[in-house]
């Protein structure tokens, strides 16, 4: 086939601004800042570092857990409507994504702030100010503001593609409602749970923006150290050390994740 | 349990969108505060429209935004219909080729091509090479995937013989895809187009580590206004930006909920003649 070959231009693209951008962070990583020589030092600095690694995880996690707890409703929720229903709160749902985060999460600063709209109501009702910026809360309201629609719109599609006459054969056969949902719904979606909480995890995992604006100095996530290394504190060798322990940790958290999701849905397939 | 769903899904675009009406409602506001509403002003918007260095902006990020996401779904959509007929090992690597990036988070991926561009600029000898260029092809890189995984499943859905019975017919390769194939994979070039195009439009966090102070998107200069205190000129450009978006995305509903009817409508037809 002479097809293949209309790949080719893109391949050589990828190879030229994503396989061999990697091996420079490999060979920054693995290189001393100032002498150029070989070193493990930038990668023995990790650990340092680790607890601002455990804190991105834990917060991250936190934050795709509360997704998918709020987005699963509102995806199941939107799948059981009409079909232009559908289509428009599919649409209301994509909106804010074409809209600048910057700004959203701006927006939630002067929400959230000392003197912000919520604590100047708040004290019109004689309760607060209450310390609402600049805490592990705000960070997290942040993060599931921003990546919940990733978490829905999977969800979402997957739900819509369950076949309704599944669930109408489970109840027939005398399932009550909540084993229909835990013997046949739940199973059926764990792709698109999965595919959701990989899509909120990595990009909050990885977040500088959020942390910076909503967060504090208590709440420094690696995305931020990262990119202080690059324009700040100008440690391009350290920066790439992190960008690739980041790497290597997101694999293993998403594969963990995929693993957990086969056995579960192979459970469920056996007891349906 | 469908009531609890309702109220669930009116919460969270309740959530949603709040943010959004307080940078709308500050747009109006002719105070610099936003928590506190002074008075009713249109006078953001003509300040927004006198201020040419914004609009320079706005006329960078869309240029940026139309070349990438145009080249990338030329050569995707190309790369797309080459990676349908492999099979195999090299499909394999070439579609984790296509993930890396997908998987990768954004500060990663810019991290490692602004490592690329200082390492170019070193052997250059110059300065930095950081610019329109470098921009350009960081978008190009990024939009690539969502072209070809938008793609992808039209060919795979398209009916083999289809191609076959053109080649059969007398059309050379070229004129079979471009009197058959293109017609129909066209929905999924055109949703890779947009996708492209809207995530080229607001990415802030790619552009950042390879832009150069000689050009300059809409999303990173938002990024270094905020450092300091925000001009409320910026809320109007968002409320404006949120208007254009509502009504594209309201035709395109529209156009799109047609055009099933239209579909419904003929398929009927069809089917009556049968009968």
């Amino acid at each position: 086939m002479k097809n293949k070959l209309l790949a080719s231009p893109y391949i050589v693209w990828m190879i030229l601004f994503i396989l061999i951008p990697l091996g420079i962070v490999f060979y920054y990583a693995f290189t001393d800042s100032i002498t150029g020589q070989f070193t493990l030092g930038n990668l023995a600095n990790m650990g340092a570092y680790l607890p601002i690694f455990l804190r991105s995880i834990w917060l991250s996690f936190f934050s795709s857990i509360i997704c998918l707890l709020i987005g699963y409703p509102v995806a199941y929720y939107i799948a059981q409507c009409s079909p232009s229903k559908q289509r428009l709160l599919e649409m209301l749902i994509m909106l804010p994504m074409c809209m600048s985060f910057l700004l959203r999460t701006l927006a939630w600063v002067s929400i959230l702030e000392d003197t912000g709209i919520l604590n100047s109501f708040l004290q019109k009702l004689g309760i607060g100010p209450w310390p609402l910026i600049r805490t592990n809360g705000a960070v997290i309201l942040g993060m599931v503001y921003n990546y919940l629609p990733y978490m829905i719109l999977p969800l979402y599609t997957v739900i819509m593609k369950i076949d309704p006459r599944l669930v109408e054969a489970a109840a027939d056969l005398g399932c009550t409602p909540g084993k229909v949902f835990g013997k046949v719904i739940l199973p059926l979606s764990a792709p698109g749970i999965l595919s959701g909480l990989t899509m909120v995890f990595v990009p909050a995992v990885s977040t500088f923006y959020i942390s910076q604006k909503l967060g504090s100095t208590g709440t420094t996530l690696i995305g931020d150290v990262i990119e202080s290394q690059f324009k700040t504190a100008y440690n391009p060798n350290l920066g790439a050390a992190m960008s690739l322990v980041l790497m290597v940790m997101i694999f293993l958290c998403v594969s963990i994740m995929n693993r957990f999701g086969e056995s579960d849905s192979e459970d469920g397939m056996v007891t349906v | 349990m469908r009531r609890f769903n309702r109220f669930m899904t009116v919460l969270v675009f309740i959530f949603l969108y709040i943010p959004m009406i307080v940078l709308a409602v500050a747009s109006f506001n002719s105070g610099t505060d936003v928590a506190t509403f002074k008075s009713f002003t249109f006078s953001q918007y003509g300040n927004l429209f006198r201020d040419d260095s914004l609009l320079t902006l706005l006329r960078n990020s869309l240029i940026i935004a139309v070349l990438s996401s145009l080249i990338a779904t030329v050569f995707g959509t190309m790369a797309a219909v080459g990676i349908h007929g492999m099979r195999g090992k090299l499909r394999k690597a070439v579609m984790t080729l296509t993930d890396i990036p997908m998987t990768n988070p954004d500060i990663v991926t810019g991290v490692a091509l602004a490592l690329l561009f200082a390492f170019t600029g070193v052997l250059l000898r110059t300065n930095s090479v950081l610019g329109f260029w470098t921009l350009l092809i960081a978008h190009i890189t990024f939009n690539f995937p969502y072209v070809i995984l938008n793609v992808m499943p039209k060919l795979q859905q398209m009916d083999p013989d289809l191609e076959e019975a053109a080649l059969d017919l007398g059309c050379t390769p070229f004129q079979a895809f471009t009197k058959v194939i293109i017609h129909e994979i066209m929905p999924g070039v055109l949703s890779g187009a947009l996708m492209a195009f809207t995530m080229s439009l607001d990415d802030f966090v790619i552009s950042y580590f390879v832009t150069g102070s000689s050009f300059i998107t809409l999303p990173v200069e938002i990024y270094n206004y905020t450092k300091k205190p925000i001009q409320p000129k910026i809320y109007a450009l968002f409320t404006l930006m949120f208007g254009v978006i509502l009504v594209l995305m309201i035709l395109m509903n529209f156009l799109q909920s047609r055009g099933e009817k239209d579909n419904r409508g003929r398929h009927t037809r069809k089917e009556a003649q049968a009968g």
